[in-house]
């Protein structure tokens, strides 16, 4: 079961490429497609391999990421 | 793991980061890349962790980051360019309930508004100032800002910047700190998750000295402006670690209160 999970607004994504960078666990890849203002978006490629760090959210100029974790046990 | 799996297993967990709620829903202008919005959302949660929504007033200057009143869920006004600091005096003066921010690039704080920017930090004006140093003007397509590293180039200087010919990068947070007035000077950088989070605990600190009526508050950033920069964003933020930085060193200057 993954650890986290993240949602990209893809309209709100300009395509910077900060997030894909800065993900240690390689979760975040360009899309084959374009948003509604024309930036090449990003999406999850691999979601399972996330742990819900919340650096892709931190790193995204356009606050475009919201980042989930799983809570440990009885938490 | 299916699309529908993934989405099951959301019900156990939390969420850890979201957009903050001073900012509100409309989309950032900036170029892709561009520090000004990790920066403006680094306030805007700042605000929110404080409660300080409903009593604090931004003043945000001409170039890029004009639109601040557009993009956050709080009062803003928009001074002429330059006169940040002086507008942002008057604000709090009047109301120094409120928690008042100067936000400015650095053509506004470093250069047409270098005497408010100064002034405002010589009197110790209770409040809390945003310095947005992309070493040049962004919106205008370029030009060299005094904070233009030696040897950059720029539209107006495509040979590279030279000491002979336009003096040195300024470095303002260095002068102000020399004066009795502020209270609080720090220079930070929102190139990666750790130097975000050090960002978010300074803002954070320069708006307690505010409220706890300290006095004067100047935040520096190192940001970057990939389109005039001529780099990715990627690139972008390596010039920030392997260039800017050596200019302007992060970390606190002074801390009075
Ligand atoms: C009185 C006046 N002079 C000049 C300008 C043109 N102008 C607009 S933005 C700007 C510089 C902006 O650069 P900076 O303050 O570094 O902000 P950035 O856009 O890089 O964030 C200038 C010179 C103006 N709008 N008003
Ligand atoms: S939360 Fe961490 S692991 Fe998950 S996509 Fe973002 S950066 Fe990658
Ligand atoms: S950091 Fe944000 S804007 Fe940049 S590619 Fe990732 S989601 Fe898109
Ligand atoms: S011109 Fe530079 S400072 Fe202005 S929005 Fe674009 S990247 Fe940001």
């Amino acid at each position: 079961m993954p650890r986290g999970k993240i949602e990209i607004d893809i309209n709100r994504c300009k395509g910077c490429r900060l997030c894909i960078e800065t993900c240690p666990q390689d979760v975040i890849a360009f899309s084959d497609d374009f948003n509604s203002s024309g930036y090449n978006y990003v999406e999850t490629e691999n979601p399972e391999d996330c742990i819900g760090c919340g650096f892709c959210g931190k790193v995204c100029p356009d606050v475009a990421i919201t980042v989930y974790k799983r809570q440990k046990e009885g938490v | 793991m299916s699309e529908e799996a993934v989405a099951e297993n959301t019900k156990e967990m939390k969420k850890v980061f979201d957009r903050p709620e001073s900012l509100n829903d409309q989309q950032f202008s900036y170029c892709p890349g561009c520090h000004h919005g990790v920066i403006n959302r680094l306030i805007a949660e700042a605000i929110d962790e404080l409660g300080i929504q409903d009593t604090t007033v931004g003043t945000a200057p001409v170039g890029c980051s004009v639109f601040l009143y557009k993009w956050f869920d709080i009062d803003v006004i928009q001074p002429a360019h330059g006169r940040v600091s002086a507008v942002a005096t008057g604000a709090k003066r009047a109301r120094p309930d409120l928690t008042v921010f100067a936000y400015q690039g650095d053509g506004d704080f470093a250069s047409i508004g270098t005497n408010n920017s100064t002034h405002a930090a010589n009197r110790g004006e209770n409040i809390t100032t945003f310095f947005i140093n992309n070493t040049l003007y962004g919106m205008t397509g370029g030009e060299m800002a005094p904070t233009t590293l030696i040897g950059q180039k720029t539209t107006t200087t495509p040979q590279g910047r030279t000491a002979k010919d336009y003096g040195y990068p300024i470095k303002m947070s260095e002068m102000l700190a020399e004066l009795d007035g502020p209270t609080y000077i720090t220079r930070q950088a929102v190139y990666d998750p750790k130097r975000i989070d050090k960002a978010r605990t300074a803002i954070k600190k320069a708006f307690r000295f505010q409220m706890e009526d300290e006095g004067y508050s100047l935040i520096e950033f190192l940001s970057a402006c990939p389109i005039n920069w001529g780099m990715d964003p990627v690139e972008a933020n390596e010039r920030i670690k392997k260039e800017v930085e050596e200019v302007y060193p992060l970390g606190d200057i002074i801390e009075r209160s």
